[in-house]
């Protein structure tokens, strides 16, 4: 008796020290995950949570940085043409073994053909595995008329074949909706009639296997032991779900968590004077613009375009609706993206200049509209302020502006008009690291009528992006972006306004944490101090 | 009695359908819509905008769109969200208890508090304790709840570190969900110091929610207690010898009660609404912060439904407080 009780003291004070030893990362998320399959959502908050943690792809993102380097896919060339891209597949990847799952074999090419399969074949079982199933971001990147079709080679080599050259394909496989899955796991679900599990009981190869979540509450990770990059350092990540941003730095202060996103602007000094913490930032892939109507006179003429520029007055943008938190923005791409040209002179501020160019335009009491969003965004915090303090600047050349908002979803809709009156507040955040991502989105032809705000269709430029998207050499396609943003700042379809900085803050104890400058968060290469 | 409560229940059933009505129409009048949201910034192209509407059944006819729903419901289905393409029943029923142990702990401060706060004031009228009780229960009513709220955090978590700052339990703790009820789980868990941590949690979130609650009990029980003591009965007792504290506790209490109760009853909807703030504040998951992402996200299903179940309890519990009048008061049985 007295022998066992010993044996079980031992076993407890035992599973004691192994708990004492587990190191545990708490990450304050500000949302909860709409769901754990990353390809069927676009909200970076679910893909924290999902693709960032629990998966991995063929190809990644080098964590802090928008280079591309391997990930299941161990090297890729391309085709002369730049119409196929063949991937040789990483050998040895194990799927993650949990108390629902136990992967009979390492990552094949059946589970990449699967993956993307699912999202593109109508006749794929997992199609339409859940009610309104839309996979928007594969759709939203223009995947479905991109790729011909993947082929498997052999088990561990794939083949996409495309119909037309695209030179981002491979950083588009680093995003989050082209995350590996399972086959073998869907295949054991569609069999026991469970195939929502793929969203709610996910398996992956990434960096963290998923334990369980507490709607709205907690999500509960432990790191993968065969993670094929190493297991990572910290042994438990926990995400605990905290909305308000003041509640997440009080959480912060009092320990309940080790890294919490999102602070607010009025808070950061405090928080880097406080010398238990550390107060990472970093430039957001992001831009903040105005688009003008460039088919509504006198937004037609370029002169009058940039004379209105010429009045805005940017820094005291940054200082009211940024707190400081932002840079005045030169170019429509940001300036830690490749290609950005940094020789482009940003329009000065001169009202003086501005009254005089409008006049010698020939407009004399111009009146017009500004668009204010009516939600914060990274590159907008506050469209309202900022459109009220142009309205202030605009003012002051004679320009009477008249500031007008609408719901969201109505503000997107109408806002694509050709014929809207006025112009639009408006940004963007990079999706792939690739200028492509923002010159031929937003301002290319083909997106007059829809995401190109400025209706501005300019066929020198377009032929520069359109020729650049189709090189797969990088030096010639970094000089035809750097080009093509001369052409954007000489022709000012967009008044450019600011490109966020984001903060981190977190525990010094938190070593090892590198911003992520396409707005993720990741923690496979973090550490925590005892 | 069995009369009066099958009347009552009759009586539900219009007035669901009238909720129905209006929770339908209520999401579908707001401007944009679930799809436009989806693709935010990204946009959507009109053809796929138009086959997302069809998969969606949103391009039919809006009173096609509501007898589908209304028969959905006949049929004990309340749909899925759009957002985690889970059942609504399923959320509502994971969030809810975690509303309800907010609420009731909120209830039991507001009424412990409120009541023998009303008592004292009423019992001491115009003195410095009335003033001070019904000067503090004005305060309260118009205090700011998300103010108050994250005021609390600060100093009682912040500075003090008393309590946590948010959550229901310590993340130390991890065991599955039985009840739903934290305090209840966390005692199955056998884990030690899982149940002191679950309460310490209550604490800040349920003082905040009690807040306004407490404030309109306390002032009703002083005024219903004014009322009563003025009464000839309670002058009799006072004229029988009867001790102050049997007076107002037993004779005057007693009758002041109905109005009381009725409060209390419809507190039950304040509950709810003012958990909408609290649960934000306080990262606390309940229905009602799933209920205002729901709306922001256009979520029709969830928004529909949700607000459906949420009228259902608060009409259950509104037909409690009827029945229980009939037990504080037999002269108005309901034979």
């Amino acid at each position: 008796m007295k022998k066992s009780l010993f044996a079980s003291l031992g076993l407890v004070a035992m599973l004691m020290a192994t708990s004492v030893q587990a190191k545990t990362l708490v990450y304050c998320s500000e949302g909860s995950p709409e769901g754990f399959d990353p390809a069927l959502y676009t909200a970076g908050t679910t893909f924290d949570a999902s693709s960032k943690t629990i998966y991995s792809r063929l190809a990644e993102f080098e964590n802090g940085t928008t280079n591309v380097i391997p990930g299941m896919a161990e090297s890729w060339s391309s085709s002369a043409d730049g119409l196929e891209y063949t991937f040789k597949l990483r050998p040895g990847v194990k799927f993650h073994t949990t108390d629902y799952f136990t992967p009979t074999r390492d990552m094949n090419a059946d589970d990449i053909i699967f993956s993307f399969d699912r999202q593109m074949n109508e006749d794929n079982p997992y199609f339409q595995y859940v009610d309104g199933a839309a996979w928007e971001y594969f759709n939203g990147m223009d995947m479905p008329s991109l790729i011909k079709e993947i082929v498997k080679v052999d088990d561990m080599t794939v083949m996409f074949v495309l119909n037309k050259p695209e030179s981002p394909t491979v950083a588009n496989l680093a995003m989050d909706f082209a995350s590996i899955f399972s086959k073998e796991y869907a295949d054991q679900l569609a069999a026991s009639g469970n195939m929502g599990d793929l969203n709610q009981k996910p398996i992956g190869t990434g960096p963290f296997q998923f334990v369980a979540y507490q709607k709205d509450a907690v999500i509960r990770y432990k790191a993968n032991p065969s993670f094929y990059a190493g297991k990572p350092a910290i042994d438990d990540l926990i995400f605990a779900i905290t909305t308000d941003n003041s509640v997440r730095i009080q959480k912060l202060k009092a320990n309940e968590c080790q890294v919490a996103p999102y602070p607010n602007p009025a808070d950061i000094a405090g928080l880097q004077a406080d010398s238990n913490l550390n107060v990472m930032s970093a430039e957001g892939l992001n831009v903040g613009y105005l688009a003008y109507n460039t088919k509504v006179a006198p937004f037609d003429n370029v002169n009058v375009r940039k004379a209105l520029n010429k009045a805005i007055n940017k820094q005291a943008i940054l200082d009211a609706v940024f707190n400081g938190a932002g840079v005045a923005a030169t170019n429509p791409i940001p300036p830690t993206m490749w290609s950005y040209n940094k020789s482009i002179k940003d329009d000065s501020y001169d009202p003086v200049a501005s009254k005089k160019m409008l006049e010698d335009a020939g407009v004399t009491d111009l009146t017009m509209k500004i668009w204010a969003m009516p939600v914060a965004r990274p590159y907008n915090p506050n469209a309202r302020r900022m459109a009220e303090l142009i309205q202030a600047d605009f003012a002051a050349v004679g320009v009477t502006a008249e500031v007008t908002s609408y719901e969201w979803g109505e503000y997107l809709k109408l806002s694509k008009a050709e014929d809207r009156d006025g112009a639009v507040l408006l940004g963007w955040t990079g999706d792939n690291g690739d200028p492509d991502n923002f010159l031929a989105v937003l301002l290319s032809c083909s997106g007059v009528g829809g995401s190109n705000r400025a209706q501005w269709c300019n066929k020198e430029f377009d032929d520069l992006t359109n020729k650049a998207k189709q090189s797969s050499d990088a030096a010639e396609r970094t000089e035809l972006y750097e080009e093509a943003q001369v052409v954007f700042k000489r022709e000012a379809p967009w008044a450019t306004i600011a490109h966020s900085v984001v903060f981190m803050p977190m525990s010094n104890k938190v070593t090892g944490y590198k911003m992520d400058p396409l707005g993720g968060h990741r923690f496979e290469g973090v550490d925590i101090a005892e | 009695m069995l009369g009066f409560i099958l009347k009552r229940i009759a009586l539900l059933i219009p007035t669901l359908l009238g909720i129905t009505i209006v929770s339908f129409g209520f999401v579908r009048v707001l401007p944009g819509d679930p799809v436009l949201l989806m693709a935010g910034e990204r946009g959507i192209k009109p053809e796929r905008y138009q086959k997302l509407m069809e998969q969606f059944g949103y391009d039919r006819p809006i009173w096609e769109q509501y007898f589908d729903y209304l028969n959905q419901l006949l049929h004990g289905n309340l749909g899925n969200s759009l957002v985690t393409k889970q059942p609504v029943i399923t959320e509502f029923f994971t969030l809810f208890p975690a509303t309800v142990e907010l609420s009731i702990c909120a209830l039991i401060i507001a009424v412990s508090i409120g009541i023998p706060a009303g008592i004292i004031a009423a019992s001491k009228r115009g003195s410095f304790w009335d003033q001070s009780l019904m000067g503090t229960a004005l305060v309260g009513y118009s205090m700011p709840i998300f103010w108050w709220g994250l005021l609390l955090i600060i100093v009682f978590s912040g500075w003090l570190q008393w309590t946590p700052v948010s959550g229901r339990i310590s993340l130390l703790y991890f065991f599955p969900d039985v009840t739903g009820f934290m305090l209840i789980d966390s005692l199955l868990s056998g884990q030690k110091g899982a149940f002191t941590s679950a309460l310490s949690h209550l604490v800040l979130p349920s003082i905040v929610l009690a807040t306004i609650p407490l404030a309109v009990i306390a002032r009703q029980t002083r005024s219903a207690m004014l009322e009563v003591l003025g009464e000839d009965y309670v002058r009799t007792a006072r004229a029988k010898g009867l001790s102050p504290a049997r007076v107002v506790g037993v004779h005057a209490l007693r009758n002041a009660m109905i109005p009381v109760i009725t409060v209390i009853g419809l507190s039950v909807g304040t509950l709810l609404a003012g958990a909408i703030l609290t649960e934000t504040i306080f990262s606390w998951p309940g229905i009602g912060k799933w209920m205002v992402d729901s709306i922001s996200r256009r979520d029709y299903p969830v928004v529909q439904s949700g607000l459906l179940m949420i009228a259902i309890v608060v009409m259950v519990v509104n037909l409690l407080v009827d029945m229980t009048y009939g037990l504080i008061n037999p002269r108005i049985r309901h034979d």
